[in-house]
């Protein structure tokens, strides 16, 4: 691990916590009536704010996991840091692209 | 032996695909695990190869993994570790065996190089001393982290070190952390890059194994925290950069 992705790593397990409980308390309070599509799709269709909230909490969670995984995959599987960076940000993009095409799927879709 | 109190003990012979040997040794009230040791290679098998010097654990060279754990064995009384009047000896772990109870300490000795973990002067006058007063905040780091005997227990114990072979290890990085609270050092900077890349300190997971079985009370893993938190800074100073 390099000074910037202990840098990374620790910067976006911070930027979560306060999105991770309010995520949290958002889902208690949403299932409180039961839980539907509608109900959910009507919080967040055309809410920039939300589009926010989640497309940073896509960001941070992409980044923080691939440097974790990255860590394991050269830990656990001996693979070269080379090697162990690869996987790691491939699995950033991947998390990105899924996370991205979510939050386009209940903001703007 | 016939009616004297015995202790079974067994230790690992030969080198990495070796077993280990049963032993019977007199067992005495007040004996240390180098006390069994020394008592097979002097009356039971004088081919067993070990390793130790000043007895009184300043040496840090008699290091073995007793009962599965990392310990000084000098320092170390049977009854406070025997487990069902029984003993299991090996090498330490994350080192190469040479053979029986002894390691190749080069890796050891030669991740201190990797982590700068040697003063390196300034260009001061000669004949002018630096000032440290006791109570600098440097000066106190310094002191916590100097007393390591160099005896590789951390090092074994090291989930880290086992995980990848060029992680520098806590003995390494305890040791550049002294260092680098050097202020008379000349190339502090020098360092934190080296203890900044790869297999650097910034890999160590903060299990504190090392700090757990460091046998002269010392906490690397304290030290290690201390270094990210000073090339984090330096880093975001851009003074890291080759």
């Amino acid at each position: 691990m390099t000074p910037l992705s202990y840098l990374l790593q620790r910067g976006t397990a911070m930027i979560m916590v306060p999105l991770i409980v309010t995520h949290l308390i958002v889902i208690v309070m949403a299932v409180q009536g039961g839980l539907s599509a509608e109900e959910i799709l009507g919080r967040t269709r055309g809410s920039a704010a939300w589009a926010g909230f989640y497309a940073l909490f896509v960001l941070a969670a992409a980044v923080h996991a691939g440097i974790g995984l990255q860590t394991i995959a050269r830990e656990w599987f001996s693979l070269s840091d080379r090697a162990a960076a690869i996987a790691g940000h491939l699995f950033m993009l991947a998390l990105i692209g899924l996370g991205a095409r979510a939050v386009y799927a209940v903001v703007w879709a | 032996m016939s009616g004297e109190k015995t202790l079974g003990v067994d230790i690992w012979r030969g080198g990495a695909d070796g077993r280990y040997q049963s032993f019977e040794v007199p067992a005495r009230e007040n004996q240390t695990v180098l006390d069994v040791v020394t008592y097979v290679q002097r009356h039971l098998d004088s081919a067993l190869a070990y390793r130790f010097a000043c007895r009184v654990g300043v040496c840090g060279s008699c290091a073995m993994t007793v009962n599965g754990r990392p310990r000084w064995t000098c320092r170390t009384h049977v009854s406070r570790v025997a487990k069902a009047g029984r003993l299991t000896i090996a090498p330490l772990q994350n080192l190469p065996l040479i053979r029986d109870l002894v390691t190749d300490m080069t890796p050891f000795f030669d991740k201190w190089q990797r982590a700068r973990g040697r003063f390196v002067p300034g260009e001061g006058p000669r004949d002018q001393l630096a000032p440290v007063p006791p109570d600098k905040p440097e000066r106190a780091a310094a002191s916590a982290a100097i007393e390591c005997i160099n005896c590789g227990v951390c090092y074994s114990a090291c989930d880290v070190v086992a995980w990848r072979d060029d992680y520098l290890g806590p003995a390494a990085l305890n040791r550049a952390w002294a260092a680098w609270n050097d202020v008379r050092d000349g190339d502090r900077t020098g360092i934190l890059k080296a203890v900044s890349a790869s297999g650097g300190c910034h890999n160590c997971h903060t299990h504190q194994s090392c700090a757990a079985h460091c046998p002269v009370s010392l906490n690397p893993t304290f030290s290690i925290a201390g270094l990210k938190r000073a090339s984090i800074k330096a880093k975001l100073k851009g003074e890291l950069a080759p």
